[in-house]
């Protein structure tokens, strides 16, 4: 991969690859997993131009997952969260639906359904940033209200279409690789540049770890708070139209339908803390696409599918339990690792400002 | 304010050799204290003198190293703030720590609910909070949330709560910090009530009108030490200063500042000021004052601790914004309305609170230091990483930030190497005005001598700095002129020749021009 | 004191303008009959939405509850129609089930220190998976019992009833208000909300507040899993997707603070009724689509979330909030 993609700089690039380890190893893993399942699951065949095979189909059918992930990595970078990227998903491909049905040419269709996603995040961040309402209740809004939005659009039809542009969005390929798995590494790359190629990425970690000292040193939190919504919702749109264009129509009702839970999941196991930070895309994707290969590695090895969601519970629970700071307690530090200042406060400590008169 | 105290044969409380210390660091140092039946007790020191950690220590929060607590004659260890309750020992901070969402009488009463069939009975609840209140001279709706009173109500109900969970030791930890004088007046009457009852009151505090006012005794601290206990009534204002100071007053009474040119004013003042500040202020935080700071001056701000220092440096950057007044740069009128205005108009400010509101602990060093820089110029013009290394690496080498590499988390420093890196992230903007609070606080000896340096090396090249600090030496080391403020009111401004610790001490230690009363607060 | 109730004054407000509105549109509209009707067919959604008062009181969030209706349905069709177990004695096993679901999440959630959002998201996955495991196909429930059950109901004159699940309600609700403002957990519950270190300086016995929080809020929604296969008459481990938004919305429309520490459960109440009423003009109205509902519930939502935003200011505002660039 490109070097802009991953979190941490250059000069950290040896550590930043260490701390990806674990990522990187359960990809592995679960891949040669479904390998020894299913002997099969690496064999790549080309038909009519487009790449065939299981792990095509992990990437294929993960990429919407992947790119609410995107968005969600820095909202969850600046401390916040986006509870309502799937009914932003939901609202994006009713437009695109709508709209083209009633015959619209795509560069509109696309133009209108993106920039309703944009439109979306931009509610969410200004009721953040704005009006200072914790980000999970106030995206909860959206999450409720967005899909009845959705359905206005729609007129509670499922609304299908006929368009071969549109449809090649979810179905087709360029240079045989299908289309959702380019356009997802294209946002990716285009992301990544925009946060780190300018000093994006570092005001929006800045903001996550202590947004007091930012704001101190000249930050204009507002702008990133809103900025990191909205790009989540356009991403969100992506994802939206990428499914709407793949069935070929607006299933309002299920379109997106707790994939929010799926994107944060991914971000979590991608590393990037709850508690805002340090963020890695790439790794966030990578999380997308852990999720989906289990997913298949269930369907291929003749569970049930259900057993899915208690697969994913487990994960994610072992991720957060990995980085809960009882247990970092708890278990000896590796050798040589440096104390960090204690995570944990003493329970009882009565909040004061001027009293700590010694500090160790 | 009576001398006569009466004295039973064993004091209320007996404290006799405590020490405490942390990670090698000796916070209480055999410290006795003693407290009478009937008397409220100031326990006073500046920051570190180990009020709190006594306060802590006594409450069981901390274990104590050495060292015996007798109430009543008896030997006491209780092992956190709920048993020194149930040992007779209640305590109010600052911050109240009631419940503003609950009511009145469930603050009173939570956890000890006059039961009825196994229900809480509520009538029996209310009238026992209006009776305990009653007794406290409050005279509230005891079923409204206890958030919508004042925090002198707040701070009474705390107080009826501790006493009337039978406390006969009372530790007040600032209770007045953020009450205004009516609110002080009506929380001392209580406090002259419960004295009537027979209860002992410590009282931390920073406002020396109101130990006056109200205290029978002072036990004064410094770094972990007992310095002495004595009677209000004989102890003149300046002694209790210089005690709390740690000055030798008599020696120091006729010393001039070591460096006479440092505070030469002639050329200076002539010269328009870079800011000034008219009327400025904001309620509840610092009285209007006037300022103006020069480019290629010092100007100190000296008072005790809680005097309204950070609270004017906040105001001047921004942080707070100011309800009254007017301030101009370069002459010209502006609004600062937030640290970004303040940071256009070339201010810089190391904050008192390093790790809360100063550093972003995950981020690593440099990253740090640059990004004061890189807000100003905004998220668009990123600045390269080969300068972003530039400008690090020479501000690690300049102001000798000892870290293995730039790319170290800035949290893994020590206190010094961040305020030098904090200080770094300002100089890299290149400030016309650089606000330092508390420079010094919490930082080795060695690289505190080297931000003293800094300070004078920066005004030199014609840089204005305004810098708060406890340390009076320091201060008037470095200051051409110097503010002293007391009970949140600039009080003094000495310059030129004025400019020495002795006269500072006794600015601060001079009577109040008002009455003298607890009123000295408005 | 008007300040202490306005939120909840307001939902009644709400609440009752709204009624009336609707029965000076349709002439049927005030009866017995659809009153009851309401409370039928919220019966489940205002049991779990009590439960989730309380959590939110606490200061937590219960994502599973939606989930844990699911898995209950299903658990009791797969005892009582595969297992052949008396109803009774699967409904004792569900509750327990259920109440003990609950409380691993209480405690993961107290020993971990982990953000009970993501934890109950956790517990929400494996409660739904649980019940696909089960069975993923609808399981109807035929015992004559849950006929006879069914049967049961308070009729009125004009024929309105009060049925089963909504006399369970109204017990619930009963028994709600008594815990929440009789009891010392209930003033435990609030204190933990308000700030739980205050709480525990206070002697609040955090740990034990914490699990049985989560334990109530898990057993009432075990007994709304009850409910609403009584209701249905069938066990289905999709059932009740997305009711754990539904109750939040109520629980937020009723006047609590998400935040924890301020609120009523008889707002939830009528948060509940406020969403049922909606639903049920929307169907007398017959012309207008039923995304309406949604967004109108979002709406309500945000003006009730912007109304506590004002309101909080206005009771802890000495002093304002620092100034951010």
């Amino acid at each position: 991969m490109t070097l802009p993609l991953s979190g941490p700089p250059p000069g950290l690039r040896r550590t930043g690859l260490l701390r990806s380890l674990p990522q990187y190893g359960a990809l592995a893993a679960v891949l040669l997993a479904n390998w020894l399942l299913f002997p099969d699951f690496f064999s790549i065949r080309l038909q009519d131009g487009r790449l065939f095979g299981s792990l095509i189909d992990v990437l294929n059918r993960g990429a919407p997952v992947a790119l609410l992930a995107i968005g969600m990595t820095m909202v969850i970078a600046t401390r916040g969260i986006d509870l309502s990227v799937g009914a932003v998903m939901a609202i994006a491909g009713a437009v695109a639906a709508t709209m083209t049905q009633a015959g619209w040419g795509l560069p509109a269709v696309l133009a209108a359904s993106l920039g309703a996603g944009l439109l979306c995040g931009l509610w969410n961040g200004l009721l953040v940033a704005l009006l200072r309402i914790q980000p999970i209740i106030a995206t909860l809004i959206l999450m409720v209200a967005g899909r009845g939005v959705a359905q206005l659009i729609t007129e509670g039809q499922i609304v299908t279409f006929v368009s071969p542009g549109l449809a090649a969005i979810g179905s087709g390929s360029f240079l045989t690789v299908p289309m959702p798995v380019v356009i997802t590494a294209a946002l990716l790359a285009v992301t990544a540049l925009l946060v780190r190629a300018t000093a994006l990425g570092l005001m929006i970690e800045a903001v996550g770890v202590n947004r007091l000292s930012s704001a101190g040193a000249g930050v204009n939190t507002p702008v990133v708070l809103v900025a990191v919504y909205v790009w989540c919702g356009l991403c969100a749109a992506v994802a939206g139209v990428i499914v709407t264009a793949d069935i070929r129509g607006a299933d309002v009702n299920n379109a997106g339908l707790w994939l929010e839970l799926d994107a944060i999941l991914a971000v979590v196991i991608g590393g990037t803390s709850l508690l805002g930070g340090r963020f890695g895309l790439l790794l966030s994707v990578v999380g997308a696409a852990i999720i989906q290969a289990m997913n298949t590695g269930i369907l291929l090895s003749g569970f049930k599918p259900e057993f899915n969601l208690i697969v994913k519970a487990a994960v994610l629970l072992a991720v957060l339990l990995l980085q809960s700071p009882v247990l970092t307690l708890l278990l000896p530090r590796p050798k040589g690792a440096r104390p960090v200042s204690a995570p944990l406060k003493p329970a009882i400590q009565p909040a004061k400002r001027e009293s700590g008169s010694v500090k160790p | 304010m009576t001398p006569h105290i009466p004295e039973p044969s064993a004091p209320l409380l007996a404290i006799r050799g405590l020490s405490k210390a942390f990670l090698g660091v000796q916070a209480l140092d055999g410290v006795d204290f003693t407290l009478r039946h009937g008397e409220i007790h100031a326990l006073l020191g500046e920051n570190g003198a180990g009020k709190s950690t006594l306060i802590k220590t006594l409450t069981g929060v901390y274990r104590r190293d050495a060292g015996t607590v007798a109430l009543e004659g008896r030997e006491i260890a209780p092992r956190g703030v709920e048993e020194a309750q149930r040992l007779h020992i209640g305590t109010v901070y600052q911050e109240v720590n009631l419940l503003p969402n609950l009511s009145v009488a469930e603050n009173l009463f939570l956890g000890r609910q006059p039961m009825r069939f196994g229900l809480v009975d509520r009538g029996a609840m209310r009238r026992r909070a209006r009776a305990v209140l009653s007794g406290f001279g409050l005279s509230v709706e005891v079923t409204a949330p206890l958030g919508r009173f004042s925090v002198a109500t707040q701070q009474i109900v705390a107080i009826a709560r501790a006493v009337d969970m039978s406390a006969k030791v009372l530790i007040l930890d600032e209770p007045t910090a953020s009450l205004d004088a009516q609110e002080v007046a009506v929380l001392f009457g209580v406090l002259r009530a419960l004295k009537g009852r027979g209860i002992g009151i410590v009282f931390v505090t920073h406002f020396l009108d109101q130990v006056y006012a109200v205290c029978d005794r002072i036990t004064v601290l410094r770094n972990g030490r007992l310095v002495g206990e004595r009677r209000t009534d004989e102890l003149p204002r300046l002694d209790l200063v210089a005690m709390m100071l740690g000055r030798e007053l008599e020696a120091a009474a006729h010393r001039i500042a070591a460096d006479p040119a440092a505070h030469d004013d002639a050329d200076t003042d002539a010269r328009p000021p870079l800011v000034r500040f008219r009327g400025f202020g904001r309620a509840r935080s610092v009285e209007p004052f006037d300022l103006d700071i020069h480019p290629g001056e010092v100007v100190g701000l000296a008072g005790l601790l809680g005097s309204g220092r950070t609270e004017t440096v906040r105001l001047v950057f921004g942080m707070d914004r100011a309800d009254q007044g007017k301030a101009t740069v370069d002459g010209r009128p502006v609004r600062l309305r937030g640290p970004r205005e303040a940071i256009r108009l070339g201010f810089g400010f190391c904050p008192e609170d390093r790790k809360k509101e100063g550093i972003v602990g995950e981020l690593s060093v440099r990253e740090n230091i640059i990004l004061a820089l890189q807000a100003r110029q905004g998220w668009l013009k990123p600045i390269p990483r080969r300068r972003q290394e530039e400008i690090a690496d020479r501000f690690i080498r300049l102001l000798d930030i000892r870290t293995p590499d730039a790319e170290r988390p800035i949290q893994l420093l020590s206190g010094g190497n961040q305020q030098k890196a904090l200080l770094a992230r300002w100089l890299a903007t290149e400030p016309r005005l650089l606000i330092l609070d508390e420079p010094t606080r919490g930082i080795d000896v060695g690289a505190h001598a080297e931000i003293i340096r800094l300070i004078e090396r920066l005004c030199a090249d014609g840089m204005a700095l305004l810098v708060v600090s406890s340390e009076l030496e320091e201060i008037v080391a470095y200051s051409r002129r110097v503010v002293v403020l007391r009970d949140r009111r600039h009080i003094a401004e000495l310059r030129g020749g004025e400019v020495t610790v002795d006269r500072i001490v006794s600015a601060i230690a001079s009577e109040p021009a008002s009455s003298g009363s607890e009123g000295a607060l408005a | 004191m008007i300040h202490r109730f306005l939120p909840l004054v307001v939902t009644i407000a709400v609440l009752v303008v709204g009624f009336l509105l609707c029965a000076m549109q349709f002439p049927n509209f005030a009866s017995l009959r659809v009153v009851g009707n309401l409370l039928t067919d919220n019966a489940f959604l205002g049991i779990t939405a009590i439960g989730m008062t309380f959590v939110i009181l606490s200061g937590g969030i219960d994502l599973s509850v939606g989930a844990v209706i699911g898995f209950t349905t299903v658990l009791l069709a797969v005892l009582i129609e595969q297992g052949g177990w008396d109803p009774p004695a699967a409904f004792a096993a569900a509750l327990l089930a259920a109440a003990l679901f609950g409380a691993a999440m209480g405690a993961i959630i107290h020993v971990f220190r982990m953000p009970p959002f993501i934890v109950t998201l956790a517990g929400m996955f494996v409660a739904r998976g649980m019940a696909f495991v089960l069975t993923t196909d609808s399981l109807p429930i035929n015992h004559p019992l849950y006929g006879d059950l069914n049967d049961v109901a308070w009729r009125f004159d004009g024929g309105g009833k009060l049925s089963l699940p909504a006399m369970i309600l109204l017990s619930v609700l009963a028994l709600a208000v008594v815990l929440a403002h009789w009891t010392r957990f209930g003033a435990n519950l609030y204190a933990l909300g308000g700030n739980r270190q205050s709480a525990e300086l206070m002697g609040v016995p955090v740990a034990r507040t914490t699990v049985a929080v989560y334990t109530l809020s898990g057993l009432l929604a075990g007994l709304a899993g009850i409910v609403f296969s009584l209701y249905t008459g069938a066990g289905y481990s999709l059932a009740a997707t997305g009711v754990e938004l539904d109750t939040i919305t109520a629980v937020v429309i009723g006047g609590t603070q998400l935040t924890g520490g301020y609120g009523y459960v008889l707002g939830t109440f009528a948060g509940v009724l406020i969403q049922g009423l909606i639903q049920t003009y929307i169907t007398f109205d017959g012309t207008l689509s039923s995304w309406w509902t949604k967004i109108a519930i979002g709406a309500l939502l945000f003006v009730f979330i912007l109304l506590q935003k004002g309101l909080l200011a206005a009771w802890t505002g000495r002093g304002g909030e620092p100034a951010e660039a």
